[in-house]
């Protein structure tokens, strides 16, 4: 059990304060590498993410872990680097597979340095580029990073530089990633099946695939330095457009976050209509990963067919929301407008419709034994792995591992109603495969229950004109449909926050690929990344 | 001048709105003066080629999942000819943008066109891709394609909805049926130094 007392103890050198179910570990920048790994020896497995943060005098990091055994716990490990020149701070790479992406990432932002971590290269930006740009004294001149308009190759790709844990000065040599004998052959960013614009460099040694490379930053919009300065409304917009497929979930993040700092009661016919529309766009979304998985394999008319089941969804959201891919529907206190009459005829229509076609999908392609064939026993992902990467949602829980936020912290009406957390123990290809066609199935059987029990009243509760969240930090997680997306939200007080940070399901579901690719082969690849389904404009933000 | 009667299947001509850059193509197409020979060749190969036209597939974000509804089932752009979307920009006549384009991926997408064969066309959908969009006020975000490469058709939405897209692509066929085939228009030039400004050049051809 985690509990402030343990940990106090545990860690005596560290402040620890908290707050509702949220730990708060503050420790000294020397420390850092001594707590993380004494909180990993205690069973907290699960690095859920790191948040950079420009304190003004200091750059700081949060690091968000919890115990799968327990998970409704989550502690914040806090710890900030003093020097703005020069920021370092001890690596956690060793601990948990998934730290060395995020060091990257936290990097790239803010400048800081982690001593240890093999791959110090920018992860979003271009290598070239000036300047940290979430840190506040960014000079956002686009004359000092003028758009290359012209063609360029890649070479710059080809330097890692490496950092020593003892150096003195900050590169002490360049190491490549791969030899310079290798094949290595160029996946994206421009492709089809990369489903967005990811970039691999993929080492091959024949048809088998040595190591991949994932190059991100091909569609980094830089969604959270303006959102530092828009309002809490006009943020909502942005979410929608980081995880497109699961637009509607993402925005229900960042409402639940601001609506529990303003403390404010969301009517539960709000709460009802929210919970429909996500679960609807989750079989949206579902039913296009099915599709996309299937055309790459070779499939096309699976994805006619997703898509076709898809177009019923869209005319529900068209008539109540008002937009189709981009619902906009979620506000702060409750949803933009009362359903539309049609709405829950529609949707009691929909769900044998849906039953029926699932029931096709499984004759027509499940049952094929040519894409059984290729789907077992290929890219293997076991239960440690998945949590040790954070791969949430459907990939971790085909790995069994149970970490449906629907389930362990229940929130708008996902208590009120009965459904299975679909676990699947393989790991395999296949497990991942099936295992969305069955939440399918689960999302209406949630869908179910709840259409025909909206209750009567307001649709939104009233809000102030300007919202201004108090000061504090604030931490939303919510189940979209690739896994656990967070929002983390620090705010001083004013009606912009102060640092915004979104988790992205999907960035870890492209190092499960970096994981399980070595070793099949390369036509595999597609499907190994179909299986996984993420969202790229996710990733980058 | 009236426009020239270009037969689109399933929409009049009065229903087009902005006829007036396809009135200055016929103006200067008239003052040429065309044999009638070479004009009425012009004319059959321009009815092939706007009803074939390939696109490539160049998809960022999230308009490319409306491209995609695009071509599936219900919207079915197979039914105008433009089914064939082609993975690879030699053996494309138009590319899709669809979605931002950001500092990193500025000449990614330079290349691709650069590596189109002639005649090429360019369309931006969604808004994104027309100004920056949303996005606009980001340090990472290129304010419009046409900064990089000329664009023929805008189609403005967030993400423009697949009717407006299939509008979009007959406003093309109507540019490529009134082109003269053998004396195209030249390519404007986009110059790394009007990129980033306001441009003169860039726009419609």
């Amino acid at each position: 059990m985690i509990t402030a007392e343990n940990l106090q103890s545990l860690l005596p050198f560290s402040t620890v304060e908290r707050k509702d179910s949220v730990l708060t570990l503050t420790v000294p920048a020397e420390n850092l590498q001594e707590a993380a790994t004494s909180l990993k020896n205690n069973g907290l497995d699960y690095l859920r993410d790191i948040v950079g943060i420009d304190y003004g005098e200091s750059l700081g990091i949060i690091l968000s872990l919890t115990p799968t055994k327990e998970p409704k716990t989550i502690v914040m490990l806090k710890t900030s680097a003093s020097n703005r020149e020069n920021p370092r701070l001890a690596s956690v790479e060793d601990l948990w597979l998934s730290a060395k992406l995020y060091e990257r990432e936290v990097h790239d932002f803010f400048g800081i340095v982690f001593e240890g971590n093999t791959d110090m290269r920018r992860l979003f930006l271009r290598q070239d580029w000036k300047g940290f740009p979430l840190r506040k004294d960014y000079d956002a001149n686009p004359k000092l990073n003028p758009v290359p308009t012209e063609n360029e190759n890649l070479e710059d790709l080809e330097n890692l530089p490496k950092i020593s844990v003892n150096a003195e000065e900050s590169f002490e040599k360049q190491h490549f990633v791969f030899e310079k004998e290798e094949y290595v052959v160029n996946f994206g960013p421009q492709h089809p099946a990369t489903h967005g614009v990811l970039h691999l460099r993929v080492s091959l040694e024949g048809e088998t695939i040595k190591k991949i490379d994932p190059n991100f930053g091909y569609i980094h919009r830089g969604i959270e330095k303006i959102s530092e300065i828009y309002t809490y409304p006009q943020i909502l917009h942005l979410t929608d457009r980081l995880d497109y497929l699961s637009g509607t979930i993402n925005r229900h993040a960042v409402c639940l976050a601001v609506e529990h700092g303003l403390e404010l009661e969301v009517p539960e016919r709000a709460n009802y209509i929210r919970t429909i529309i996500d679960e609807l766009t989750r079989i949206a979304s579902h039913l296009l990963g099915w599709g996309c998985m299937c055309m790459d394999m070779g499939a096309i008319t699976a994805f006619v067919y997703g898509m076709r089941d898809r177009e019923k969804i869209m005319d529900i959201f068209e008539e109540t929301c008002g937009g189709r891919l981009m619902a906009n529907h979620s506000t702060i206190g409750g949803v933009m407008s009362d359903i539309h009459p049609n709405f829950q005829r529609k949707i009691r229509e929909f769900i044998p419709y849906m039953r029926k076609m699932l029931k096709e999908h499984h004759l027509l392609f499940t049952n094929n034994p040519i894409a059984r064939g290729r789907m077992k026993g290929v890219g293997y992902l076991s239960g440690e792995d998945a949590i040790s990467l954070g791969a949430t949602g459907p990939v971790g829980r085909a790995s069994g591992w149970s970490n449906d936020t629907r389930k362990i912290e229940p929130y708008a009406a996902y208590s009120k109603v009965d459904f299975r957390e679909v676990l699947r123990e393989g790991g395999m290809t296949f497990d991942r495969y099936i295992i969305r066609l069955d939440e399918i199935e689960e999302s209406l059987k949630i869908i179910e229950q709840l259409v025909d029990n909206i209750p009567e009243g307001n649709y939104a509760a009233k809000t102030k004109a300007i919202i201004k969240l108090p000061e504090g930090e604030y931490f939303q997680r919510v189940e979209n449909a690739r896994g656990e997306f967070c929002v983390f939200i620090d705010s001083r007080g004013e009606k912009y926050p102060y640092r915004i940070h979104f988790r992205s399901p999907s960035m870890t579901l492209v190092n499960v690929l970096k994981h399980i690719t070595p070793g099949t082969k390369i036509a595999d690849l597609i499907m190994l990344g179909g299986s996984l389904d993420y969202v790229i404009p996710c990733i980058d933000r | 001048m009236e426009v020239k009667n270009i037969k689109i299947r399933n929409m009049k001509p009065e229903n087009f709105k902005d006829n007036e850059y396809l009135e200055q193509y016929l103006a200067e197409l008239h003052a040429g003066g065309v044999n009638i020979a070479v004009a009425k060749l012009d004319d059959l190969i321009n009815w092939g080629r706007s009803n074939s036209v390939w696109p490539l597939t160049f998809g960022t974000s999230c308009c490319a999942i409306e491209f995609m509804a695009l071509g599936a089932a219900r919207y079915d752009f197979a039914r105008f000819g433009w089914e064939v979307t082609r993975n690879s920009p030699r053996q494309a006549d138009v590319i899709f943008i669809c979605g931002t384009i950001v500092h990193k991926m500025a000449p990614v997408l330079k290349r691709l066109y650069d590596q189109m064969a002639e005649p090429k066309y360019v369309m931006a959908l969604g808004g994104c891709t027309i100004s920056g969009g949303p996005f606009r006020k980001s340090y990472h975000t290129v304010l419009g394609v046409d900064k990089i490469i000329p664009v023929d058709v805008y189609v403005p939405g967030c993400p423009p909805r697949p009717d407006a897209m299939i509008y979009g692509m007959m406003q093309l066929s109507r540019k490529i049926k009134v082109q003269n085939f053998f004396k195209l228009p030249a390519q404007p030039v986009i110059s790394a130094k009007n990129s980033g400004e306001t441009d003169e050049k860039g726009g419609d051809r």
